[in-house]
């Protein structure tokens, strides 16, 4: 089978009949380690992570882009993992809760988040930790907000800029607070 | 979500030619409403041109002192572009006034142009929508219409695009520069982009089949003060009810659109002109054929007085 870039352009003639599942080579490397997988054209990136690769740190929360429980990062960019083919993310680095931190070796921000109590049914908390991060780069690399006052000036890590950054992170449970306390706590440590 | 077959595009070109020889073909960039409306079965394409491997993600500064942004800039990359943010500050507002970082980070700068409504009736697909299902009628009209269109909207259609940075291109008088499937290339002014929803609301923008956005370009800066005000249901990750871009010079005069109200960011001549006569003369000029629901009537209230103050910070505004 060839891959998805030296597959030809499809002639009327050659393309399967309608619904016909059509299945696909892919490489994801995830966490450091790359994997050849075969996928439908339809599995999601999520889907992949947690039906093919059984990393089931990554949740299915809405599975259209509302919740933010699937949140990973692609090439260092956090994204919804629901809303992206897993065919559309070969040979691009992926990055889950499982290579952020394990509960051996717990990332100072997981390490916070239960500190601060910043969950309860823990849902969530994959993709919170994993937007978070994402969060703390994104000011750091100066890319401006809804809330930010000056769209020329550097961004200020404040919880005003957190919160608004965080809304595509829904917590059913409502800990927002305290999530928004383990972000500060764990931001705090790493500005000095 | 249907099957489909799936390709990554070589060049615009092929990807033109081959979305028009391919039945039931459609690009895929950032995916973040396509997919979101196949799991949905609302879109259900045959094919998949990925178009993502296509060299089209840079902002360029254009000869005449504009901005070139390729088709897959994504939101996030376009709203923090330096020159975006000191010259064409309208534009990055209204990016950041829009969805999450997530998908921020994946929805491109053509896709975002080519997203669909949000329209309540247009997703539940068992209610009839002359948008989804050409024909069938519009249960929108009747039903709860509070989120759709005051202005210019039709008896078969009352949606709204639901985008705000294409409200911010229409302002800054975008371009939309596209590749046909027989490798012609031409300019469409974004006001001229998308269709008036008349008995064809189904039919969105004036692109043909095949054809392919590369680009949208910006005019050289206007100056100003610029302002993106977004009114919503929550303070963050919400679609506007309605939302007003302004571009206002220090004499009062400038320019006004609005997200929100109808099919295609509101904008209109004569209210530009009576910019420095104050908001309501503004607001007469873009709404005086309103044609509100009962239960989105307050919309036009709410655009008076967000018109009033975004006037109001225009001229306080240095």
């Amino acid at each position: 089978m060839s891959t998805p870039h030296d597959t030809p352009m499809l002639q009327d003639a050659e393309k399967p009949p309608e619904s016909a599942p059509h299945t696909l080579p892919v490489t994801l490397h995830v966490n450091g380690q790359a994997h050849s997988l075969h996928v439908d054209s339809r599995t999601t990136l999520l889907d992949a992570l947690r039906e093919h690769l059984h990393l089931t740190g990554t949740k299915k929360g809405c599975d259209h882009g509302q919740c933010g429980a699937c949140t990973v990062m692609v090439n260092g960019r956090r994204v919804n993992a629901c809303l992206t083919l897993a065919v559309m993310q070969d040979g691009v680095e992926i990055t889950t809760i499982e290579g952020v931190g394990t509960p051996e070796d717990l990332h100072p921000l997981q390490a916070a988040f239960i500190k601060h109590d910043g969950y309860q049914c823990g849902y969530c908390t994959p993709g919170q930790i994993c937007s978070s991060l994402a969060v703390l780069a994104e000011i750091k690399a100066g890319i401006p907000s809804h809330v930010s006052g000056d769209l020329l000036a550097a961004p200020a890590l404040s919880p005003e800029e957190i919160r608004e950054r965080m809304s595509g992170n829904i917590c059913r449970c409502g800990a927002y607070a305290n999530i928004l306390d383990a972000i500060e706590d764990y931001a705090g440590g790493q500005t000095s | 979500m249907k099957a489909f077959t799936y390709e990554k595009a070589g060049s615009p070109q092929e990807a033109a030619r081959c979305a028009q020889q391919t039945p039931g073909a459609k690009f895929i960039a950032g995916g973040t409403n396509l997919l979101d409306l196949m799991k949905l079965e609302i879109e259900t394409p045959l094919h998949l041109i990925d178009v993502n491997g296509l060299a089209l993600d840079a902002v360029e500064a254009t000869p005449d002192g504009g901005l070139r942004i390729g088709a897959l800039v994504r939101n996030t990359d376009l709203a923090a572009d330096m020159r975006v943010r000191r010259d064409y500050a309208v534009l990055s507002r209204a990016l950041l006034a829009g969805a999450s970082g997530q998908l921020r980070n994946q929805a491109t700068t053509a896709g975002n142009l080519l997203q669909r409504t949000r329209c309540p009736y247009f997703y539940d697909t068992h209610q009839p929508c002359n948008k989804r299902t050409p024909g069938s009628g519009c249960a929108a009209r009747d039903g709860y219409s509070r989120q759709l269109a005051v202005v210019a909207a039709s008896e078969h259609c009352i949606a709204t695009h639901p985008s705000d940075m294409a409200v911010a291109m229409r302002l800054l008088d975008a371009t939309v520069e596209t590749v046909r499937p027989d490798g012609s290339e031409r300019a469409i002014p974004l006001a001229e982009f998308y269709r008036v929803p008349g008995d064809t609301p189904h039919l969105e923008t004036v692109l043909e089949a095949g054809e392919f956005i590369i680009a949208v370009v910006l005019p050289p800066p206007l100056g100003g003060t610029h302002v993106y005000r977004k009114v919503r249901d929550r303070a963050s990750y919400a679609f506007a009810l309605i939302s007003v871009a302004a571009v206002v010079q220090p004499d009062g005069t400038g320019r006004v659109a609005l997200g929100g109200v109808a099919h295609q960011p509101w904008r209109r001549e004569a209210a530009d002109e009576a910019m420095a006569q104050g908001s309501g003369p503004v607001f007469d000029a873009l709404f005086h054929d309103a044609d509100p629901t009962e239960s989105n009537a307050f919309k036009l209230v709410l655009a008076k007085r967000t018109l009033a103050s975004v006037l109001a910070e225009g001229r306080a505004t240095p």
